[in-house]
């Protein structure tokens, strides 16, 4: 599948300018919707390279789940006094931010130097991918052969956060006597 | 891409495009007149044939209504919200088939704008963004009634999306396939003969439990009663959208109608055979006695006859469904949601599961 | 104390309950008898007794009101104004017989008090009006009821 070179620089483009505006502005709201377009080019770019799996599940767990619940904190705690003001931090820190995010982009130049594009090889070429059925059933197929026990223990890992977050939430609070007279559960 | 697909091309996506857009208008009509026969009532009807162009004077006051901006709103996110819970709507319904592929001079001709081969996540997926419209809407407006009625709708949506899309699991699982024409072709399958009279392989029939499931939980993704707790006139004024009006309320009328045909055309294409013939109409068809193109072309209008049928029933469901049932309590609402739902699309995967490997399904 | 009504166990699974709700809306919807009244075309039928808009009654053409002044002593809303004449028979006659209807609260009081029978109030209670009107003598004398 061929990427149209327009809509690779256009969401490429969009996608470093909101994940600026993530990063500067101060308005929390703003920042997480940037972020949120930010997930939405993403799913753009990895579409026009065919993983139409990633897309979708790119939009439907960042987009639609987990910056919907990042939103509702954010909006819940009112959270519109700045706390990382760039005016009230230090020198110093303004110095080592800008130190260690230029060494991060020397780093990704480093590594990208040279890089040349990889045409993907072996059973994975875009149209062996067609031919098996889709992304869907070869990234199920691999998850449940290959990778069957990474993909369990993620599970558990998982289920373990959840019983985590259960037992936080179900710590007993002294009951007033006034929900013990309505006979109020829980 | 040719010209003739491409003109093929364009010609879906207006048809696809004017249907959303027709839905608002068409709806507000239905609802106000089924609302008040099912109130023994007779409803709007002095403006053409059955009232019909009422939704018509209604668009006219909305367009020529002053529109207001609030001086305490957030004036960028508020200007955004409407069309950010309006383009998701109107984005969903481009993967739903409504009539199988149809071979005219060496082209194929798909009914459905966009050929996904994930097309089911990509409904859930995008239908999962309508909350930020309401979300952006809630917390713009800067008003108390509205935060609630956002943060209500995005705990929700949070919750219901769960238990619908494990319940789509189980259909998943009958159908081996997230395509959903694949979808549809697949129930065109005969299940059982009965003496002569073959009942088709709809998904009714192999997900009665998850059919269940995913109606409720489209009922409180689409935000209608008795799920209608961000709007909740009586507790909460309107919710999210109490602080628009004109146009921009008219969007997310929109946008609330959209949502609901394409959560009934997901209902029909998963559990009702999406474009397959009504039993009866292949019997119909065979009468005519076409041939060729012709036989093609009459076919295809079937499909498109009994996918918007069976649409149209569902979107009068929604209506029905308003007007009988009360509005559930917040309390009840989640208790359902996490308690009842998710535990019981949990036990439907299972036994989908189960039946899937004795290949009973 | 909160007490709990007890529910029976099909009730405890909502959906035979909704089944049968959806059964009464749709049953109401089909069979039931509309209530509305298409008001131009149909109209409500009133008792006799009915106090609408007012007229003075007239014998021969001529009105019955002597102008005795009566009913503006009567009127709770003080909404009649009267100024006597009188005509060269020497029979006294309203000059002036106005009735503010903004003020009116359509007592009947009026009627009652008139010894000549000449104030009435009739069935018609379609009086809307776009400004503010005060019924003059020679609105008051159409004969536009059979009191």
């Amino acid at each position: 599948m061929e990427i149209s070179p327009i809509f690779f620089y256009l969401f490429s483009g969009l996608a470093i300018a909101f994940a600026l505006m993530t990063v500067l502005k101060k308005n929390p709201v703003t920042s997480a919707f940037s972020l949120v377009m930010v997930f939405f080019c993403f799913a753009g770019i990895y579409a026009m390279l065919g993983a139409h799996l990633v897309a979708a599940l790119q939009i439907l767990v960042y987009a639609g789940a987990i910056m919907v619940l990042f939103i509702f904190v954010i909006m819940l705690v009112n959270a519109d006094i700045p706390s990382l003001d760039l005016a009230r931090s230090s020198l110093f820190l303004k110095f080592v931010a800008g130190a260690l995010s230029l060494v991060l982009l020397a780093s990704l130049v480093w590594v990208f130097h040279g890089f040349k594009q990889v045409i993907p090889a072996g059973p994975f070429t875009v149209a062996a991918i067609e031919k098996a059925g889709g992304n869907t059933q070869v990234v199920s197929e691999m998850l449940f052969s290959s990778y069957l026990l990474p993909f369990e223990l993620t599970s558990i890992l998982l289920l373990a956060a959840i019983i985590g977050a259960v037992a936080l939430a179900k710590r007993q609070a002294p009951k007033s006597k006034l929900a013990i007279d309505r006979g109020v559960k829980r | 891409m040719d010209s003739f697909d491409f003109i093929v091309m364009i010609i879906k996506v207006l048809f696809v495009g004017m249907l959303m857009v027709s839905m608002a208008p068409v709806m507000a009509w239905v609802e106000r007149r089924g609302s008040a026969l099912i109130q023994n009532r007779l409803g709007p009807n002095r403006m053409g044939p059955l009232g019909l162009f009422q939704s018509v004077c209604d668009g006219i006051k909305f367009a020529f209504k002053e529109d207001m901006i609030s001086s305490h709103v957030n004036k960028f996110y508020y200007v955004l919200a409407p069309l950010v819970s309006l383009v998701p709507a109107f984005m969903t319904f481009a993967v739903v088939p409504f009539a199988s592929n149809l071979v005219y001079e060496g082209h194929e001709i798909r009914f459905q704008v966009a050929n996904l081969n994930v097309g089911l996540l990509y409904v859930i997926s995008i239908a999962s963004l309508g909350v930020y419209g309401i979300i952006i809407a809630g917390w713009a407006s800067n008003n108390k009634y509205a935060l609630l009625g956002s943060l209500r709708s995005s705990s929700q949506m949070i919750s219901y999306e769960l238990s619908m899309g494990l319940a789509l699991v189980g259909a998943i699982l009958c159908y081996s396939s997230l395509d959903l024409n694949t979808v549809a072709l697949y129930q065109g399958q005969t299940l059982i003969e009965l003496g002569g009279f073959a009942i088709p392989k709809w998904g009714i029939l192999l997900q009665p439990l998850g059919f269940l499931i995913f109606c409720t939980a489209a009922f409180a993704e689409t935000n209608r009663l008795p799920f209608d707790l961000p709007e909740g006139e009586s507790e909460i004024v309107a919710g999210y959208h109490l602080e628009y009006g004109s146009l921009k309320f008219s969007m997310f009328m929109m946008a609330e109608y959209a949502n609901m045909f394409t959560a009934s055309a997901m209902m029909v294409t998963l559990y009702f055979g999406g474009y397959q013939l009504f039993p009866g109409m292949h019997w119909l068809l065979e009468m005519m006695n076409l041939s060729g193109l012709s036989a093609d072309i009459a076919r295809v209008a079937f499909e498109m006859v009994s996918f918007f049928v069976k649409c149209a029933f569902f979107m009068w469901f929604y209506v029905w469904v308003r007007w009988t049932l009360p509005r559930f309590r917040y309390d009840q609402l989640m208790d359902l949601g996490w308690r009842v739902m998710l535990p019981l699309s949990l036990i439907n995967i299972l036994l989908t599961g189960v039946l899937v490997y004795y290949g009973v399904i | 104390m909160l007490v709990k009504a007890k529910t029976s166990l099909t009730q405890r699974f909502y959906i035979f309950d909704i089944v049968k709700g959806l059964y009464i809306t749709m049953k109401n919807m089909l069979f039931a008898k509309k209530v509305t009244i298409q008001f131009p075309e149909e109209r409500r039928n009133y008792s006799n007794r009915y106090r609408g808009l007012h007229y003075i009654k007239a014998t021969n053409g001529v009105e019955n009101c002597t102008a005795c002044m009566l009913c503006p002593t009567v009127c709770p809303a003080e909404c009649i104004h009267i100024e006597a004449g009188e005509r060269p028979d020497k029979e006294k006659y309203p000059v002036k017989f106005e009735i503010d209807v903004l003020r009116c609260c359509f007592c009947g009081m009026c009627e009652e008090a008139c010894p000549k029978d000449a104030i009435k109030l009739s069935n018609i209670y379609e009086m809307t009006v776009t400004q503010r009107t005060i019924y003059e003598k020679d609105f008051l004398v159409e004969q536009r009821g059979s009191k």
